[in-house]
């Protein structure tokens, strides 16, 4: 009974068609755990005084509404990519790491999953950052913004 | 479906992979934490102490402590801040806090529409529906409507007031004392005092809500 108030504030028709939605989720803070990553390294930044919350809440507000406004379902998977574009923006905005840096680290990780075995743990290392391929996903993604 | 996902790629499956979001993520945290700006360690600690330390039993001791103390009731209204720190509850992000009273006439409830932003050191993080469009933009429009659908109707001559959050300040709801708890002790109190009525969506529990919740064995499973 006490979570009848989801599914009806959650229920617009777009959420319908989505396999995830507000309401399925309940009152889990974190669905997955890249997204608490992304919290506490954004928290830590703040304390560590990298950008104030105002300014954070700028950046994130403006996201989630140009998300809002391209009609993205409206669920915890959208809210947090859209927390990730904020990092990320604010990470180039405050000079603490620039996008081409951004896209270098991201390479070197995808080159060091390629390389480690499955079940064992993902660790970057230098040869990571000098091999050539990119991955596919990538170019898409450059596109996408 | 997301961007993340594969779309028929040939992957060796012997091998690991990461997502296009896990590698982003990945390729912050390296960054930034090579550059010295973030210690995988304080990371770990901030989880922590938001997962396990700051909940809305902070919110519920600060309402229950202004139910039965009238000069701290009084110092909450006026500066919830110094009010709330005062009890060891500080705002990570320097916010300040304003506590706004329900009364017979006039029901607080608070959202945040630009965000989520939300008065993380008496609450904790927020619940999900708080961050959902859905209710960030009806609460403004509909409120009346979107609190029935959290089962709580409220008189027609009942004043609204929904109080949008910033970066730079939150919004607790002090909801109305339930009758038939003269002479409770705050820490019974404190058990009545439900999150969602510390938003303004739902009011505190009544003492036939709280034994009701207990006899079904869910406790204090909404709190």
């Amino acid at each position: 009974m006490s979570d009848d108030h989801l599914s009806r504030v959650a229920g617009s028709p777009a959420d319908r068609t989505e396999p995830r939605t507000w309401a399925a989720e309940g009152n889990v803070a974190f669905a997955e755990p890249w997204q608490a990553q992304i919290f506490s390294m954004t928290v830590a930044l703040n304390e560590a005084g990298a950008f104030s919350w105002k300014e954070w809440g700028e950046v994130f507000s403006a996201q989630r509404r140009q998300s809002r406004e391209a009609s993205k379902p409206d669920t915890s998977q959208t809210y947090y990519e859209d927390w990730l574009d904020a990092l990320e923006t604010m990470a180039e905005m405050q000079a603490l790491a620039s996008r081409e840096n951004q896209l270098r680290y991201r390479r070197a990780w995808h080159n060091a999953a390629a390389r480690t075995k499955h079940g064992q743990p993902i660790e970057l290392q230098e040869a990571d950052f000098d091999k050539g391929t990119v991955h596919a996903e990538i170019h898409k993604h450059q596109n996408h913004r | 479906m997301t961007e993340d996902d594969h779309t028929g790629q040939d992957h060796d499956h012997d091998h690991s992979h990461l997502t296009e979001t896990e590698s982003r993520v990945r390729a912050l945290e390296s960054l930034l934490t090579e550059k010295g700006y973030i210690d995988p360690k304080t990371l770990e600690t901030i989880l922590q102490t938001y997962e396990e330390q700051i909940g809305p039993r902070n919110g519920a001791k600060v309402v229950a402590r202004a139910w039965s103390d009238p000069s701290f009731m009084e110092w909450l209204l006026r500066d919830a801040t110094a009010a709330i720190a005062s009890m060891g509850y500080t705002g990570r992000q320097g916010e300040h806090i304003v506590a706004l009273a329900n009364t017979s006439r006039v029901h607080n409830v608070v959202v945040c529409t630009l965000c989520s932003c939300y008065p993380w050191p008496v609450l904790g993080l927020p619940p999900s529906w708080y961050k959902s469009s859905a209710y960030r933009a009806r609460v403004v429009i509909e409120p009346r409507k979107v609190l029935a659908e959290f089962g709580l109707t409220l008189p027609d001559d009942m004043t609204i007031r929904v109080w949008d959050s910033t970066s730079e300040m939150r919004y607790i709801v002090v909801p109305m004392r339930p009758a038939g708890t003269d002479g409770w002790s705050a820490q019974d109190l404190e058990k009545l005092v439900i999150r969602d009525s510390m938003v303004g969506v739902r009011q505190a529990l009544t003492p036939a809500d709280a034994s009701a919740a207990r006899a079904a064995g869910k406790g204090v499973r909404h709190v």
